[in-house]
């Protein structure tokens, strides 16, 4: 599974878990606007360790934080290279 | 704003305009010029009744309470500070313990008569002229509550003294901004840093978009902001972050890890980021402002500054002004110890030159700046009938600070799909008595859990 893939189906379980109404998921969504709160950020960055092998956020080497779902994709997408 | 010899340092005596600007406290949908509130009451005639009394300070808005902390301290014997989340029944013991003869409310406040008080008083934040003669040279004591236990909260007994003893003149009345509850003592600290410092404070509000408490902080033009590390990824994670240009940013609360300095570095390069280290019942032990997570080990030690800072068995501890001076209640332990040091449960590594923290001694996971313990999710997940024990646990969260895990052994070994529905069950448990951040976000079943010699379970393998 490509990790866009990965990453919108684990949000999706997190926000069904958390009884969560998700915006629309594309890369252009805001993650502050998805319907998840910063609980279901710290769980979805776990489940996300435990299935990539990585936490891009706790090893951070460049600042720039994601925004928009596509921007968090691609920290995942670098972070797995 | 230097106080008189001899006069005693009420916080009404803070809150006069400053070099000639105009100093506000801003809510959500209203505010309070706080010059008015120098010479003013919104209690009007009821102010003088509350001369000697203990009061259980309990309205919803924080602009209510922040109104009657100003006009109460001086006055009152004792004011108990209560955040909204606290359930009646816990009220109501706490009144009982802090023999609380008066009760301030507002509309919000579910059942403000439950309390059976003489003396019952709604708040408000309209301000009209002050009654003349009510006394206020009196040392209030400020009572912050606990949230670090299970069951009623510790009453933690403050005065203002040790409240502002951690406050530094600065050069220019600074305009803050606060995404904490005031009255919590992160927030209570910044609420006091605003009047203390000459200048206005922006108060969050329950349940506001975050979008527009930025857009509020930069129509005020806020230059100090305090949050959590949790408030901050919020912040971080909006397209918003950038509409404010505050001087300083500030975190504490919890653990504030690299990538969130990081990523306030780079969404507000003009400001000086700093982290704070404080409890209830410590105060405020040190700021690090070198923009690294963890605190410099020549930090510890006594007689170097204002904070006598050790670390003993790896466990911090902190003795100074700030200190509350004791927990309200016959049956209370100590707060200090013989030496007048404040365990602070925190838990310490030394890597380099430098300090991290590494969890709570007492097993408590914090997360987001809420406390977590683990017995209590333990006995929603035994409920299960399938579930022979469990250990929960710390996982760190860049986001967070931690999060809560579980191991769960399981009476039957069970086939891989009855597993998933038994981790189903026990999340829906889970959910059905515990608050959603105290939900195990992962549930690993082990063959045995880890125990001691003593038969207990192993809560630092």
């Amino acid at each position: 599974m490509s990790i866009q893939l990965t990453v919108f189906s684990e949000i999706e379980k997190v926000a069904a878990e958390h009884s969560k109404t998700l915006a629309p998921l594309s890369d252009e969504t805001v993650l502050m606007n998805s319907g998840l709160d910063s609980l279901c950020f710290a769980v979805l960055v776990a489940r996300l360790e435990d299935k990539l092998g990585v936490d891009p956020f706790s090893t951070a080497e460049d600042s720039s934080f994601p925004v928009t779902l596509g921007e968090f994709v691609r920290v995942y997408e670098n972070a797995t290279r | 704003m230097k106080m008189r010899r001899g006069e005693t340092d009420i916080l009404r005596h803070r809150c006069a305009d400053f070099a000639g600007s105009r100093r506000h406290l801003y809510g959500r949908s209203r505010s309070v010029a706080l010059d008015a509130l120098a010479g003013g009451s919104a209690f009007g005639g009821r102010l003088e009744a509350f001369a000697g009394r203990s009061v259980l300070l309990i309205p919803r808005e924080q602009l209510n309470a922040a109104v009657a902390l100003i006009e109460l301290d001086g006055v009152a014997r004792r004011i108990v500070i209560c955040t909204p989340d606290v359930p009646l029944d816990y009220l109501r013991a706490i009144a009982t313990t802090a023999e609380v003869d008066a009760v301030v409310y507002d509309d919000g406040t579910p059942d403000p008569q439950a309390f059976g008080v003489p003396l019952l008083v709604a708040s408000s934040a309209d301000v009209a002229a002050r009654p003349a003669g009510v006394s206020d040279i009196r040392q209030t004591e400020w009572v912050l509550l606990t949230s670090g236990t299970t069951g009623v909260p510790k009453l933690v007994c403050h005065t203002l003294a040790s409240l502002i003893a951690p406050i530094k003149p600065v050069s220019e009345p600074p305009i803050w901004g606060t995404f904490y509850d005031i009255r919590r003592y992160g927030g209570m600290q910044i609420f006091l840093r605003a009047l203390v410092g000459g200048g206005s404070l922006i108060l969050s509000s329950a349940g506001e978009p975050v979008a527009e408490h930025l857009g509020r902080l930069a129509e005020h033009g806020a230059t100090h902001v305090s949050g959590t590390p949790s408030h901050w990824w919020r912040v971080l994670m909006g397209s918003e972050a950038r509409i404010m240009g505050p001087r300083y940013v500030r975190l504490s609360g919890e653990i504030a890890n690299q990538a969130v300095l990081d990523g306030l570095r780079a969404a507000y390069p003009q400001a000086g980021v700093g982290h704070a280290f404080a409890s209830t019942e410590a105060g405020v032990g040190f700021e690090v402002n070198d923009g690294l997570e963890g605190f410099p080990a020549d930090f510890v030690g006594t007689g170097k500054g204002d904070v006598d800072i050790a670390v003993d068995d790896g466990v911090l501890r902190l003795r100074s002004l700030r200190t509350a001076s004791e927990y309200i209640g016959a049956d209370a332990a100590p707060l200090r110890d013989a030496d007048g040091f404040v365990d602070t449960g925190d838990m310490l590594e030394l890597r380099g030159d430098r300090y991290y923290f590494v969890g709570r001694k007492d097993g408590v996971i914090n997360v987001g700046g809420l406390k977590v313990h683990p017995e209590e999710v333990e006995a929603a997940i035994n409920q299960h009938a399938g579930v022979s024990g469990s250990l929960v646990k710390s996982r760190k969260s860049p986001i967070t600070g931690a999060i809560v895990v579980a191991e769960v052994v399981l009476k039957a070994d069970g086939a891989p799909e009855a597993r998933s529905a038994l981790e189903r069950e026990i999340i829906a448990l889970c959910r059905r008595d515990l608050a959603p951040y105290k939900v195990p976000a992962m549930i690993r079943f082990v063959p045995t859990l880890p125990m001691t010699a003593a038969g207990k379970l192993l809560r630092h393998a």
